[in-house]
């Protein structure tokens, strides 16, 4: 196995960039949360649907960056972060609703519920997006980016050397 | 073997003088959410340990797929996480509603 155990990542983080997009499409589910939760609980169910799909972007933006982060550190530091930070983020969604659930405007089910719909619903998108080019390091939210894979016109028989491509040193 | 207590009378033998009934109903409750969670929490865990071991790998063979590697392996967790969202949904129903 060819793995260096100080090997770190660099360039771009093509994960902030995802959490990024996950941020921006959960505005297209603002809409939907405020109508189910209106029409189900009132303006209760509205606020804890809302505090939800916040909760849901905080732990994909949570997530990203300690990827992000501990990734320019090391792979062998990423690694650890990604099993310590999903407790951690576990311990943070749980404090999250538990800490609120006897305020007034609390509702748990539809706050629940918005939990696990939101989130599948936002990946589920997400996946579909950044699917259609699988090919490219930076995927589709930084779509400007260029494709190292493709031969250039300078050098067509050797791969182009991208900085905006992440690379493991 | 029926010497032996079960269980349950080891978690009632726990219980302070003057429990009642209702009591040890809610004790229970929040004994079995919290099992509930932590056993749905076990399975994510391991599934995350196992993609992100297997995504280091592949970033470590093939450097200049590490943006490919990193976004897979990012949503690859964040699949994960919704078993473990839903052991937590699940605790919150039997503990709080």
């Amino acid at each position: 196995m060819n793995l260096e155990s100080g090997a770190r990542i660099d360039g771009p983080a093509p994960v902030m960039a995802v959490a990024a997009d996950l941020a921006k499409r959960s505005l297209w589910l603002v809409p939907a949360a405020i109508l189910i939760g209106g029409i189900g609980w009132g303006v209760d169910g509205v606020l804890s649907t809302l505090y939800a799909l916040a909760i849901v972007v905080a732990n994909f933006v949570l997530a990203a960056w300690l990827l992000a982060v501990t990734g320019r550190i090391s792979t062998t530091l990423m690694a650890g972060a990604a099993l310590a930070g999903f407790a951690l983020r576990l311990c943070l969604i749980v404090a999250a609703v538990v800490l609120v659930r006897n305020v007034a405007w609390a509702e748990l089910v539809p706050m629940a519920f918005t939990l696990i719909i939101a989130h599948l619903v936002l990946l589920f998108w997400e996946v579909r997006h950044i699917a259609g080019t699988p090919a490219f390091p930076g995927l589709k939210p930084e779509a400007d980016l260029p494709n190292p894979y493709l031969p250039t016109d300078t050098s067509p028989d050797e791969p182009s050397a991208s900085t905006s491509s992440p690379t493991v040193r | 073997m029926s010497a032996l207590p079960t269980a349950l009378q080891i978690v009632a033998q726990q219980f302070p003088e003057g429990t009642t009934a209702a009591e040890a109903q809610d004790i229970a409750a929040a004994t079995n959410a919290a099992f509930a969670y932590g056993l749905a929490a076990i399975g994510p865990a391991i599934g995350i340990g196992y993609l992100v071991g297997q995504s280091v790998q592949a970033m470590a063979r093939q450097p200049e797929a590490a943006g490919q590697v990193q976004t897979t392996m990012f949503l690859g967790i964040a699949f994960t996480e919704a078993l473990a969202l839903i052991g937590f949904v699940v605790f919150i129903l039997l503990k709080f509603v």
